[in-house]
């Protein structure tokens, strides 16, 4: 298992509320290669963010993570925060989506970014912050001798998620976690964005986990991709296998709700109702009640994610072809 | 941050001047006068009184005439203890209550800054309830009261301190009036700060922070505890007010030499002029704690300076 520089096996994130659990992520497993990108795509309340929230140790009081997450030769999952501190932020990074409030508002953008050197690599403060520069200068940050000093509510939106990747790559990570990282931005400046992920973790060999509701992001930048519904992943497989031949209705359903540049009169088809409450998910199958390709034995049993094919899962019973059918 | 001060400061002028002004008037509202007795003076002697203190011109032409004097520095002579000004009367009193009025105050704040953060931080758990209890005792209870208390605790069933007086340079005379002038603002402070410090660790920064690997020690010191400082700061004006006018009570319980034991006295002698004169110096001194609490807020949060 040493080509992965992570793996994730059997993780679970658990909240506790007042007299109930809710379990947000059930039983996730996978493997992340050196230098590759995984995007893992679903809608909001899948428990694609809280997953990885769990592996940073980042959750709520009241949730907690169980099962393995193998970076190197540990076990990240259970430690204390104490000796979790010395792998986040050095080894593994986390982007998260709103670079307007992820930013320490009364703190200079080179006091938030040279902490990091000195904790992690033991620089002295003058190196540290002249690091520090050279970081925002790659990010594409102009004048960064001069907006090192500025604060946060000085930059745009997109100059503090440029910030905000500067400050995650400093240590040149072996992961970088980006929750929704252009969620939050202009279209116009998503696409670079995303050009500067990409460049930057080929550079560092970097590997990135792209976590993301836009199939249009996952298109631009992932290699692979994990498509996650109720807590649970549903279908994995290279980008372009998923997207020429989904094989689990849910991911079918998520390609025929995102425009294409190609079909411009169609309408969309959405999938139709709502996400599943994860305090009462159906019997069976999660996704059976929006799912157009149902049949008896999705009610009674839950499909387990089995092999298809070259590097592929899927959690699906049905085995026809899904494409001449519409979901829902 | 240079023009932001002197800004502030000449936005102050207008502020005092307006306050002057309405105690005046409300002052001179009120039924009864300095020279009411129950043996009243013979009728000339009383007309010669009033004219020596100005009271037989018209109310506004007394009302100018007084703010002549104040601008000239001169807060006029005091009505009730014939042989002294009011400014002489009161710096006798002031240092005292200036010393009693600030320890306490720089006590309190710091006591409830760092109780408020250990209730954050430990939320939920015994060290929390336990401040939260302490600190609803100085928030309910009222200073006459807990001054009371603990007047006949420590100073008469223990003797551990002086139960009231003052005996000049005696720290153990200042205990129990600092604790009771302490308690009520430390308390309000430490609710303030728990709150706010609660909040603030929900933030997304800190949880970036944390993401980071710094530690949490890190974490509180640098990225949680200077923004959750900025509500507090901004309560620190008006709780100074509060902590100030508490201070006059306590000092009468205590019986100690402040402006205080004047101002009680003026007011229930209707020594227009010391009574006058005492709020322009407490006024003076809420207004000049309050800029300096403006010019930390600024500190504290970047974007107040560019306003």
């Amino acid at each position: 298992m040493s080509d992965y520089v992570l793996s994730i096996q059997d993780l679970s994130v658990t909240f506790a509320l007042h007299d109930t659990e809710v379990q947000a992520v059930r039983e996730m497993n996978f493997d992340l290669r050196a230098g590759e990108t995984l995007a893992v795509v679903g809608e909001s309340g899948s428990g694609k963010s809280q997953a990885f929230l769990g592996i940073m140790g980042l959750l709520a009081k009241n949730g907690r993570a169980t099962g393995k997450a193998v970076l190197g030769d540990v076990n990240l999952l259970g430690m204390a925060p104490s000796r979790l501190d010395a792998y986040r932020g050095k080894d593994i990074a986390m982007i998260f989506q709103d670079p307007m409030t992820s930013l320490n508002p009364s703190l200079k953008i080179k006091t938030q970014l040279s902490e990091v050197l000195v904790k992690h690599r033991g620089f002295d403060t003058r190196k540290a912050e002249m690091t520090t520069i050279e970081m925002l200068e790659r990010v594409g940050i102009p004048e960064p001798a001069k907006r090192a000093n500025a604060y946060p509510h000085e930059m745009s939106g997109g100059m503090r998620q440029r910030v905000m990747i500067a400050m995650a790559l400093l240590c040149q990570p072996k992961i970088l976690i980006a929750d929704e990282p252009t969620t939050a931005l202009d279209v116009t400046v998503q696409a670079q964005m995303l050009d500067l992920f990409k460049t930057l973790t080929e550079d560092f060999g970097t590997s990135l986990v792209m976590i993301t509701h836009d199939l249009g992001v996952v298109a631009g930048v992932a290699d692979r991709m994990m498509v996650m519904y109720g807590g649970r992943a549903v279908e994995k497989g290279k980008v372009d296998d998923l997207f020429y031949d989904p094989r689990h209705p849910y991911t079918l359903g998520l390609l025929h709700s995102t425009p294409h540049i190609a079909h411009r009169a169609a309408r969309l088809d959405p999938i139709q109702g709502l996400p599943p409450s994860l305090e009462h998910l159906p019997k069976g199958c999660s996704f059976n009640p929006r799912c157009a390709f149902c049949f008896d034995r999705c009610l009674e049993e839950r499909p387990p994610l089995t092999p298809v094919g070259d590097e592929r899962e899927k959690a699906c019973f049905f085995e026809g072809p899904l494409q001449s059918k519409k979901v829902a | 941050m240079l023009r932001y001060a002197t800004r502030r400061v000449l936005s102050a002028l207008p502020i005092a001047f307006i306050a002057v002004t309405v105690c005046f008037f409300i002052l001179r509202a009120a039924p009864g006068g300095p020279f009411d007795s129950d043996r009243p003076l013979p009728p000339e002697v009383l007309a010669n009184v009033r004219a020596y203190y100005n009271l037989d011109q018209p109310l506004f032409m007394q009302y100018l005439l007084y703010i002549g004097g104040v601008l000239r520095g001169d807060l006029g002579p005091s009505m009730s203890s014939y042989d002294f000004s009011v400014s002489e009367l009161m710096a006798i009193g002031m240092p005292f209550s200036l010393q009693l009025g600030l320890t306490a105050f720089v006590i309190a704040t710091a006591i409830g800054v760092i109780t408020g953060m250990i209730a954050a931080v430990y939320k939920n758990k015994w060290p929390d309830y336990m401040l939260v209890l302490v600190v609803m005792i100085g928030v309910i209870v009222p200073n006459f009261l807990i001054g009371a208390l603990l007047q006949l605790w420590f100073g008469v069933y223990l003797r551990w301190l002086p139960a009231g007086g003052w005996v000049p340079g005696s720290w153990a005379h200042l205990v129990l009036p600092v604790a009771v002038l302490s308690w009520a603002h430390a308390a309000r402070i430490s609710r303030l700060m728990r709150g706010s410090m609660i909040e603030t660790l929900g933030t997304n920064y800190v949880r970036t922070a944390r993401s980071k690997g710094l530690g949490e020690r890190l974490v509180l010191a640098r990225h949680a505890i200077k923004p959750a400082l900025i509500p507090v700061v901004s309560y620190l004006g008006p709780g100074l007010s509060y902590l100030l006018t508490g201070s006059l009570v306590v000092e009468q319980i205590f019986g100690l030499p402040g402006i205080g034991r004047y101002f009680i006295q003026a007011a229930l002698n209707r020594d227009y002029g010391m009574v006058l004169g005492t709020t322009l110096f407490y006024m003076l001194l809420i207004i000049a704690l309050n800029l300096i609490v403006d010019l930390v807020y600024a500190w504290l949060d970047p974007k107040v300076r560019y306003r």
